[in-house]
């Protein structure tokens, strides 16, 4: 095995997919030829292909949770994230690129989800690739269909007078939910804030962690 | 897809693959070279029969879009591919022995 690139696996501990083990596939064949055929009709290099897999590879929810945690804190740019997500989150160093984010808030009436029915669309600048879950072909299929179970599965039952809104995601449309920011955290920083922001809450399937959870900062001075 | 019964969400998750990891780079890089976009991506999957979400994983859907749309567009011919394929599965019998770099 000369060119298994484990610098490239993920050291998390999940088990691979079977697909590692297998005998060659066919459509791993598939891959082999286009990366070859690309890079040696000049399309792309396989350095290119390397630093495009650590850049996915360094993309996490945390990025997601420093917007959060900034429209929480932040008044202005709150505004600017309802009104333009692709802007708001290109300004802090996360670009989507030419697709159209929108950033929808969860209030005390309303709570977001956000799914793709076809496949696995998914705000990847703030929150790295998707779980599998969000890929599998039951959420897909249900969280269309019966929100409130689905969010049930995921620990997160709702008041009946809130409102699921079920936001479908599509090829150049992606969407970020805005928890509501927790009570308990008024002279919260930023940075603490984070902390309580995990991916689910920017889903839809979760909520932030409690409050209470997260340590009190040393005292300074 | 949407709408359709379905069972529990399954909560297994996976480390991606290189060879997985690879496809979502081609794509990203072939796209940003303005070989096709990502609707076009998403269109073969929309033609895709049921039974490829069923016994296809979600690579194997991309790479397959991919392939069709680089196709499209020019930058390869099916004859290319074909060869190229063959020559691969000459080298070996698991993904390592098959990439060569």
């Amino acid at each position: 095995m000369p060119h298994d690139h484990h610098d490239h696996l993920s050291p998390s501990g999940h088990p691979y997919r079977p697909d590692d083990d297998h005998p060659l596939t066919y459509w791993q064949q598939m891959e082999i030829a286009i990366r070859e055929i690309l890079i040696e009709k000049g399309v792309t290099t396989a350095a290119e292909i390397n630093a495009q897999i650590d850049t996915m590879d360094a993309r996490s929810p945390a990025n997601g949770a420093t917007v959060i945690a900034r429209a929480w804190t932040d008044p202005a740019f709150h505004a600017a994230l309802l009104d333009d997500a692709s802007a708001a989150s290109a300004s802090m160093g996360f670009d989507i690129g030419p697709l159209k984010l929108i950033a929808v808030e969860n209030t005390q009436d309303v709570h977001n989800v956000i799914v793709c029915t076809l496949c696995s669309c998914y705000p990847r600048n703030l929150l790295g690739l998707p779980p599998d879950w969000y890929k599998s072909r039951a959420y897909r299929s249900r969280t269309v269909k019966e929100p409130r179970k689905v969010l049930a599965e995921f620990g997160v039952t709702l008041p009946d007078h809130v409102t699921v809104r079920v936001h479908d995601s599509t090829a150049d449309m992606r969407y970020i939910v805005v928890p509501a920011r927790p009570d308990g955290t008024d002279n919260w920083s930023a940075d603490r804030l984070a902390k309580l922001v995990t991916r689910d809450s920017m889903i839809g399937t979760g909520l932030p962690k409690d409050p209470g959870t997260i340590a009190q900062p040393l005292p300074s001075g | 897809m949407g709408g359709d019964a379905a069972g529990p969400i399954p909560t297994e998750q996976h480390d991606f693959s290189l060879w997985e990891k690879r496809v979502d780079a081609l794509m990203v890089i072939a796209s940003s070279r303005g070989h096709f976009t990502v609707d076009g991506l998403r269109r073969v999957l929309e033609d895709m029969s049921p039974e490829s979400f069923e016994t296809m994983t979600y690579y194997e859907r991309w790479i397959a879009s991919v392939n069709q749309n680089l196709i499209e567009s020019g930058v390869y011919t099916t004859a290319e591919l074909a060869e190229r394929m063959s020559e691969i599965a000459a080298r070996g019998t698991t993904y390592g022995e098959a990439s060569r770099e």
